[in-house]
């Protein structure tokens, strides 16, 4: 190789060294705004997090596979896993192996940040190489894999059907500007190269364009156009990527040594949550997923539009979506970049001003408190939904007396809330002060396990409630051990099909799963729903939506109910007193609590 | 002087001098507020209605009446727990009812 020029300058390179160094700019300045948002203690956190050799491999590691070879999106769908890790992977080798060619052929010229992207064009082949033969072939190859996504790319975007989308992202209007760059810059990138591939070499690619293009095109006049239309292209794309989805692309690599760091949202727009915002990379896979988006008119709820929302800051429409939102989290648990849909809902609930504030603390819990005081044992609260409820009690009463545990009821007349349905509507001041007062009777009985019949009570237990020495347990786990133990003896009936429901607090909220479905095994044979697991489908009754109406909410539960009952199970089963009654309601078969069905069977 | 018994102050309630306009703003961001029924299944299952006597059923009439003491203190002990939602005949979203009114001003105005 040598160099066609001895500048080592063309006009055509100005435009995309202004995109680069607009960019760069752009993406610096944000990034340090992001840091300084976070408050004193999680910027500590994550800058020492940055010089620790354990959290610098998970950066990397978590980087290259998410961002480059986008694995998540592989496991979900893969048509969109190849689509994506075509263009990152493929794009991401181009620039190395570009990079690569100007040190082994052009050493001299590596300060110049713009010859690597434009090499073809500066360099003649003077002989043939192995060397050289092997990194054209490569950049080919690469060409290729990344023209090859972007064609499923465009696919996608007028027939998402074909991918596996139902419903895709509708576009804003510089998204589309940065989209239709996108496309353009990488069959431009071909063009060009081809056009220069008799002066500086290709491969199986080029080098047959090149000669097609020369059968009826004799001259070179079309080269410099070419390489023209490739870097204003990539100029476009990268004056819009600030305003664009494509923003994801450098906020997901500060997200990910963030999120490793374990930096929370702490502020509705700034910092942590401002960068999950920008790392949405408006894909559009919490439409699908979303519950509320079986009625049309909610698709625009979903987190993506949260997102493109806060970016614009468009207040009536922020206050609307995270009302709305049922929080099962769902989105999350699809999301590909790990954006906190309900985390970043609650926190703009907390930002509201109230004219009138609850206040528990004149309550006075000391019946509550006397009635279990030094009981010891196993402490049970049913909460309040367990109190509507009133079977679930029963049944679980039973099942711990049949078992033979030393147990008492906290709230035999009905107690206080715990405090998660406060929280969800994002009055978390008021809520510790309510978890001060169940404290306080919690610790004055002094048991040494606190069992939960609710799912919504139990995460709360679970993650707010400072019970050092107690063991906060939910229900089907409690029970599922104790018939490990051999305490509780199940007769197994043959031929009943049961489906378990996974509610959103205990599935993707607590991360129990296994435990309700084992428990159920003993008393008959498990179904499974056509989403379950982590996809499992909210029964639309959630505490967590403040504006849906009841109305709104019902084709939610039916949609729901068809999912669970795809497998023509016998009884619906779920592990929450709120999922029972908002199914009871509309189900075509018994809808039962998992302390009832094994109670039945006792 | 003291008679030994006392005279309870009246708990007459004028309609005329009632100042309605925050039940008014309410039944407009909320309008399920006016398909209330009175049935009172929210006051029987209520949670915070051992401590504050709060329910919803209450809490509208009060409005009405222009009882707003008794309306701040009822709305002050609701934990939304969401129990009255769950046993409204009417649907009524019982929650997003009592979170609008502690938005609400005396004047009806939301607060900012």
């Amino acid at each position: 190789m040598r160099e066609r020029f001895a500048s080592g300058f063309d006009p055509f390179v100005i435009p995309f060294v202004i995109g680069m160094a607009f960019v760069l700019g752009y993406c610096l300045i944000a990034m340090i705004r992001v840091i300084c948002q976070l408050p004193k203690a999680d910027r500590k956190r994550f800058l020492l997090s940055l010089i620790t050799p354990k959290y610098i491999w998970m950066n990397l590691r978590d980087i290259f596979l998410n961002c480059l070879i986008h694995v998540k999106l592989w496991k979900r769908n893969k048509v969109l896993g190849y689509m994506h890790s075509s263009i990152a992977f493929g794009w991401f080798m181009l620039i190395v192996l570009g990079h690569l060619e100007v040190m082994l052929f052009v050493p001299e010229r590596i300060h110049l940040f713009y010859y690597p992207i434009f090499f073809n064009y500066f360099v003649a082949e003077t002989e043939q190489t192995l060397q050289g033969a092997l990194l054209m072939f490569l950049m080919d190859f690469f060409l290729l894999m990344v023209l090859s996504g972007i064609l499923i790319a465009i696919i996608k975007r007028f027939a998402s059907r074909i991918v596996g989308m139902r419903r895709t992202t509708r576009l804003s209007a510089l998204d589309r500007v940065g989209l239709y760059s996108l496309w353009a810059i990488f069959p431009l990138r071909l063009l060009a190269e081809s056009f220069t591939a008799h002066i500086s070499g290709g491969s199986f690619m080029t080098i047959p364009a090149n000669w097609l293009f020369r059968q009826f095109l004799g001259n070179d006049l079309n080269a410099l156009p070419t390489w023209w239309a490739y870097s204003i292209a990539l100029c476009i794309f990268m004056c819009v990527l600030p305003f664009t989805r494509y923003m994801h692309i450098p906020a997901e690599m500060l997200l990910i040594p963030m999120r490793n760091a374990g930096i929370k949202i702490r502020h509705p727009r700034k910092g942590f949550a401002l960068l999950e915002v920008y790392s949405c990379p408006g894909c559009g896979v919490c439409i699908d997923a979303c519950p509320m988006s079986v009625r049309k008119t909610n698709c625009k709820d979903a987190t993506v539009y949260l997102n493109r929302q806060l970016r614009r800051g468009n207040e009536r429409r922020i206050a609307e979506i995270s009302d709305k939102c049922l929080l099962c989290g769902k989105c999350s648990a699809v999301c590909q970049v790990g954006v906190q849909g309900p985390e970043l809902r609650v926190a703009q609930r907390e930002r509201r001003k109230f004219a009138l504030t609850p206040s528990y603390t004149g309550m006075d819990v000391q019946p509550l408190t006397a009635a279990v005081a030094g009981k010891g044992g196993v402490l049970y609260f049913a909460g309040c939904m367990t109190q509507l409820t009133p079977s679930i009690r029963r049944a679980t009463a039973s099942l711990l007396d049949k078992a033979g545990v030393r147990w008492h009821l906290m709230d035999p007349d009905g107690g206080l809330c715990c405090g998660r349905p406060l929280m969800m509507a994002g009055r978390s001041e008021q809520a510790r002060e309510l978890i001060a007062k169940n404290l306080e009777i919690i610790r004055a009985s002094g048991c040494d396990t606190l069992l939960l019949s609710c799912p919504i009570c139990y995460k709360v237990f679970k993650e707010e409630y400072p019970l050092e020495g107690v063991r906060v347990v939910h229900h089907s786990v409690f029970f599922q051990e104790l018939i490990a133990a051999g305490k509780l003896s199940v007769t197994h009936e043959d031929g009943l099909r049961l489906v378990w429901h996974d509610p959103c607090e205990l599935g993707r909220g607590c991360g129990i799963y296994e435990q309700p479905r084992q428990a159920l095994a003993t008393a008959g044979e498990i179904v499974e729903a056509g989403m379950h697991h982590a996809e499992s489908i909210c029964c639309g009754g959630s505490l967590g939506s403040l504006t849906l109406s009841y109305e709104q909410r019902q084709p939610m539960t039916q949609n729901a109910l068809d999912n669970l009952t795809v497998a023509d199970p016998d009884q619906i089963v779920t592990g929450c007193p709120l999922c029972l009654a908002t199914f009871v309601r509309m189900a075509d078969r018994p809808v039962r609590d998992l302390a009832e069905v094994l109670d039945e069977h006792c | 002087m003291d008679f030994g018994f006392k005279l309870s102050p009246s708990s007459a309630v004028n309609l005329d001098t009632v100042d309605h306009r925050r039940f008014d703003r309410l039944a407009q961001l909320v309008p399920d507020a006016l398909t209330c029924i009175g049935c009172g299944s929210c006051s029987a299952t209520c949670t915070a209605s051992a401590w504050t006597g709060m329910s919803v059923r209450k809490v509208l009439l009060g409005l009405q009446r222009g009882q707003d003491a008794e309306v701040d203190k009822m709305l002050s002990g609701c934990m939304l727990c969401g129990k009255c939602t769950m046993v409204c005949p009417r649907g009524i979203n019982t929650r997003q009812l009592i979170l609008t009114l502690c938005r609400l001003d005396k004047k009806g105005e939301m607060v900012r």
